[in-house]
């Protein structure tokens, strides 16, 4: 089983309840969030092992290049813009997909590689630990996600704690999942990103179930929402000061006495609702 | 040939502040003293809007832009193809095209922001500076 932790809006808690539920179901732990990848900081894995991401970039060898410019229309991305005199690369834009040499019939384009991030893997207390971490400055994570998710075994249970929001990195990240966890907290923003996850994972056909984070008792939003629409809610995790303490101090909620409980009672649910052992 | 971003397709339009987001161009040939519009291609493009607008300025053969501000990557490609640019407020087109006439804009030469004109446009609306 592989379930992915989403939400739709940023902050509700989807690294909490990520690396909680990890130790709790004592599988893998995969961070996909490669643009702010927080799990490692709960986690802190040992003996680290890191392995770049390359991307390919087009290089053009004007001894055989026309200027026809049939590479830059070729480009979905507008990477490439040629002049009287040169093809410009912009490489930030540049998805490496090779549309640009497969349109060139001078054969005057070839491929190098540069790094856009880094995928580190360890261990920590008995758990695999994963992550994915994008360069500072590079606009594109997608590649470092499937690269990071290339080092997932087809046997193995992961929890895939996802990028905030409902764009190309929740969606890679979601391919590679069985199931997903929706992870709101019962504010109007929450319900309304809330909205736009679900119509996501009914769009991929994913099965998944919800969950309240950080409440004060007063779910309504979320519960009615979830009942209108036939949605599993299995729980509400509180709000409480000892659990912010301890989160900001980097620690796992699952050294709080109900919160372990709490975990407890989601993995059982969690594996009730998805079938999974 | 001078090449205006516009927000309308006639010279009593306003100039566009933005660059490669801008609605239309508005050419103007010198000789002639006549004006041309044509929708920016790539006005709705998901990325590198600067790039596409700057290779539709070059595959049209202007020589200058008349513009509010340039972008990074749309900067480097009008010079890399010798094309100049030149910062306009927020007035008409057939204005924008006067001033320049007069020697009274002064030349963008150096980029400005990267999404500029998303700022306050996509998250509250353009800010003339």
């Amino acid at each position: 089983m592989k379930l992915c932790i989403l939400s739709g809006k940023g902050g509700t808690g989807k690294t909490t309840l990520a690396v909680n539920l990890a130790y709790t179901l004592n599988c893998a732990y995969y961070d996909c969030d490669v643009e702010e990848p927080n799990g490692f900081i709960f986690l802190n894995p040992m003996a680290v092992s890191a392995e770049e991401t390359l991307v390919d970039y087009p290089c053009v060898d004007y001894s055989l290049c026309t200027l026809c410019k049939d590479c830059v229309t070729a480009c979905q991305f507008n990477a490439l813009a040629a002049t009287k005199k040169e093809i410009l690369l912009f490489k930030e834009l540049c998805h490496g997909c090779h549309a640009c040499s497969l349109a060139c019939s001078e054969g005057a384009i070839t491929f190098a590689k540069r790094a856009v991030g880094v995928v580190e893997k360890g261990r920590s207390n008995g758990i695999f630990a994963a992550r994915g971490v994008l360069n500072i400055g590079e606009p594109m994570a997608v590649p470092v996600i499937k690269h990071l998710l290339k080092q997932l075994k087809s046997s193995e249970d992961a929890i895939l704690d996802c990028a905030p929001g409902t764009s190309c990195n929740a969606v890679t990240t979601l391919r590679h999942a069985d199931a997903a966890l929706i992870v709101t907290e019962p504010t109007v923003f929450g319900l309304n990103d809330m909205e736009i996850a679900v119509e996501l994972l009914n769009h991929v056909g994913l099965p998944f179930a919800a969950l309240v984070n950080k409440s004060r008792g007063e779910d309504s939003l979320i519960t009615e929402y979830c009942g209108k629409n036939g949605i599993n809610l299995l729980g509400v995790i509180p709000f409480s000061k000892e659990a912010a303490i301890a989160y900001s101090k980097g620690k796992l909620l699952l050294e709080l006495p109900e919160y372990k409980l709490a975990f407890e009672a989601l993995s059982k649910q969690l594996k009730e609702a998805f079938a999974w052992n | 040939m001078i090449a205006i971003s516009s927000t309308g397709n006639t010279e009593s339009a306003l100039s566009d502040p933005r660059f490669g987001r801008c609605e239309y161009f508005a050419l103007y040939e010198p000789k002639t003293e006549t004006y041309t519009f044509i929708e920016n291609k790539a006005q709705s493009a998901s990325g590198g809007a600067g790039i596409a607008a700057s290779q539709q300025i070059i595959d049209l053969g202007a020589e200058v832009v008349l513009t509010g501000n340039l972008g990074p990557n749309a900067y480097n490609v009008l010079k890399g193809a010798g094309i100049r640019a030149f910062r306009t407020s927020a007035v008409l087109v057939s204005e924008a095209v006067e001033l320049y006439k007069a020697g009274r804009l002064s030349p963008l030469d150096e980029a400005g922001d990267a999404h500029a004109g998303m700022r306050k446009g996509f998250r509250g609306g353009f800010e003339n500076k």
